[in-house]
């Protein structure tokens, strides 16, 4: 058995620091298809979860990628897959049959240009929405958006936490830039990597209850052959997690499912704020776009503009408290991201017509250069 | 004359009351219906092997037979339309000592899910397929199915059906599958000795059973339950190790059921391991 954990320095790639994130994280399980310019993730994990005890599969799908990753997910064992836009689209099914069952598993989007076949090998970040809102159904999602390689590392990680904690999926929304970029990756000692696992039952195994929540709405998860004779259903169920079709145990159900992020917020939403105490004007970004708004923000200071960053690092659920505060107390925002206004619209809506909202947008296949987002600045916006 | 029988006799136990869930019942199924003759046989099979029961795990895809996880007192999972394969595949990845049975319709496993049934046989994934074939869409009402013969009628094919049916076997066996078999709901214990048979050997196991939906397929097609009994028992002919090709389902030329296939081949697992895992072997 080799290491899981490779202690030390390295100059890798976002893809393949995501699949070492995984692996330091724990997951033994991975149910993949090949799509650019995600494939890495999956080559690199296929080499490596055999040397440390897991096993990998390339379906012949996204659709079966997705649903094997589920089924890997009961056994007990942590589990995930990679995409791009399109295999995205096609995982959506799944991703609700995840969020109403409640399984843990971690989804990693490596963005293309899109709609469609798009720009395969060219960056976007325009399935933003497809992760909010892809799949049917009323639904919280937990999605990331790590901005170098060193954070696809650490962000896998934080993806399986947060998703063994909450029994939910995890998005990684990643794009082409960050995933085929390399970089310096530091990989630290395992004992210094927090892994979280997901609650596990105790007690009388006959009358157990599969969705009766523990104290942060979250409900302990038996895995399969532990005796517990679950039965799972992607069909509205009560807290046996037998199917019952009517408007209350909907509800009831729905509330949990809801309930369980919306009143954690405050341990799920991670952003980073750079020269944000006085500033006007707030760039909010995320990804790689952040990288060039760090830019932006230290040449527009230079040009005498008071800009700040607001860097999301969890996109989903958004930091709606923190931009409407932000909103109180500054003339406008400028979002920045390679689309043409998506998660600009969610700041939109939450400054709530208090200041103006920009977007220094593009519409995919290369970074926004610093100039541009200064374009937007002095120019368009303020 | 009858007797009624003894009100004060100890209640008569199901033989399979540890197998089914007492607490959902009663089950969705109409009467007249076949899933549960079918259900039963694969219940007293999963007793027969001897092996504990929470070493087994049944997924079901959606559809009436897809609701049979929901009646099985064994870890069940009743999953999305079509993927009750690759769902089995990832558990069977991440636990391969578990006895994976799929559990399952026609339409299910063969339209939507059809890409996945292939690539299951082709992988030679150890996993127990059994499709409940009632040439129809049961649940959503009777709509043409992979299944249905050319020229049945059915809720979108009102006055025919254009198009040409599966021949399932053939289609296991072309794929790959080590064990290919099939039998008609009537056949009990055939059915309950092939799905024993399945679940103590390795590989892609895949039993065809067909089953009548009296309610949705029957109706359109002039064709009464009891009939359809009669022509499982009348027009049909055992034949292990028939040529898969020729298991067209036409009953006026009589419908072969039997054992096609048993090769015995690595599954998938056992290969992942000797290639992947070579210091774990003896
Ligand atoms: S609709 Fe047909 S297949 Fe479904 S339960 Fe009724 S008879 Fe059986």
């Amino acid at each position: 058995m080799k290491k899981a954990v490779l202690t030390g320095e390295h100059f890798i790639n976002g893809d393949v620091a995501c699949a070492e994130g995984a692996i330091a994280a724990g997951c033994r399980f991975f149910g993949g298809y090949p799509i650019t310019p995600a494939t890495e993730v999956a080559e690199h994990i296929s080499v490596r979860l055999p040397q440390v005890g897991g096993t990998f599969i390339q379906m012949e799908d996204e659709i079966a990628a997705m649903t094997s990753i589920l089924g890997g997910a009961w056994t007990g064992v942590k589990t995930m897959t990679s995409t791009s836009g399109p295999g995205f689209s096609l995982m959506m099914e799944t991703v609700g049959l995840a969020v109403v069952t409640e399984t843990p598993c971690v989804i990693v989007n490596v963005q293309r240009g899109g709609p469609s076949t798009g720009l395969p090998t060219m960056g976007g970040q325009a399935d933003m929405m497809q992760a909010k809102w892809g799949s049917h159904g009323d639904y919280e999602i937990i999605a990331l958006a790590p901005s170098s390689p060193q954070e696809m590392f650490d962000l896998t990680i934080t993806a399986f936490n947060l998703s063994e904690k909450y029994r939910t999926p995890v998005f990684i929304m990643s794009d082409e830039i960050v995933g085929h970029m390399s970089e310096k990756v530091v990989i630290p000692d395992p004992k210094k990597i927090k892994t979280i696992s997901r609650p596990k039952p105790a007690g009388k195994k006959d009358r157990f209850k599969l969705y009766k929540p523990g104290p942060n709405g979250v409900a302990p998860m038996p895995s399969i052959g532990e005796g517990y004779n679950i039965h799972v259903t992607g069909l509205t169920h009560d807290e046996k997690g037998y199917p019952v079709m009517s408007v209350e145990t909907q509800k009831e159900m729905m509330d949990r499912l809801l309930g369980k992020i919306r009143n954690n917020l405050d341990d799920i939403i991670m952003t980073e704020g750079y020269k944000l105490e006085d500033a006007e004007i707030v760039i909010v970004s995320y990804g790689v776009s952040a990288r060039t708004s760090f830019t932006a923000v230290d040449t527009a200071r230079k040009m005498g503009i008071k800009a700040g960053l607001l860097r999301l690092i969890t996109v989903w659920p958004f930091p709606e408290k923190l931009i409407e505060k932000l909103s109180k107390k500054i003339k406008g925002f400028v979002t920045v991201e390679i689309n043409m206004g998506q998660i600009c619209r969610e700041v939109q809506r939450c400054a709530g017509g208090r200041v103006p909202s920009y977007l220094a947008g593009h519409a995919g296949g290369t970074i926004i250069t610093p100039d541009e987002v200064l374009k937007v600045l002095t120019e368009e916006a303020f | 004359m009858t007797q009624n029988p003894d009100k004060n006799a100890a209640r008569q136990i199901h033989p399979l009351e540890d197998l089914v869930r007492t607490d959902r019942l009663p089950h969705i199924w109409c009467p007249g219906c076949g899933i549960g003759s079918v259900f039963t046989s694969c219940l007293s099979a999963v007793k027969k092997t001897g092996i504990p029961y929470n070493q087994f795990t049944m997924v079901s895809g959606i559809g009436c037979s897809g609701r049979g996880a929901g009646y099985i007192n064994i870890d069940s999972f009743h999953t999305t339309h079509g993927r009750a394969i690759p769902f089995a595949t990832g558990i069977k990845m991440a636990r391969p000592d578990l006895n994976v049975i799929v559990f399952s319709g026609d339409g299910d496993l063969f339209a939507i899910g059809g890409n996945h049934f292939i690539h299951a046989a082709r992988r030679n994934m150890d996993i127990t397929v059994i499709c409940v074939n009632n040439l129809t869409y049961g649940m959503t009402g009777g709509q043409a199915a992979a299944t249905t013969p050319h020229l049945a009628k059915s809720s979108t094919t009102t006055i025919g059906n254009p198009e040409n049916p599966f021949n399932l076997p053939f289609i296991a066996y072309a794929s790959g599958a080590t064990y290919v078999a099939r039998w008609t709901m009537l056949h009990a214990r055939d059915l309950a000795d092939a799905v024993e048979d399945c679940l103590l050997r390795k590989g892609f196991s895949f039993i065809e059973v067909l089953s009548p939906c009296p309610i949705n397929f029957g109706r359109r097609n002039k064709e009464k339950s009891l009939e359809t009994l009669r022509k499982y028992h009348e027009n049909t002919i055992i034949k292990n190790d028939a040529n898969p090709a020729e298991l067209d389902i036409d009953y006026s030329k009589g419908v072969i059921l039997g054992k096609f296939v048993d090769i015995d081949k690595p599954s998938h697992d056992e290969r992942y391991k000797s290639i992947y895992w070579p210091e774990e072997e003896d």
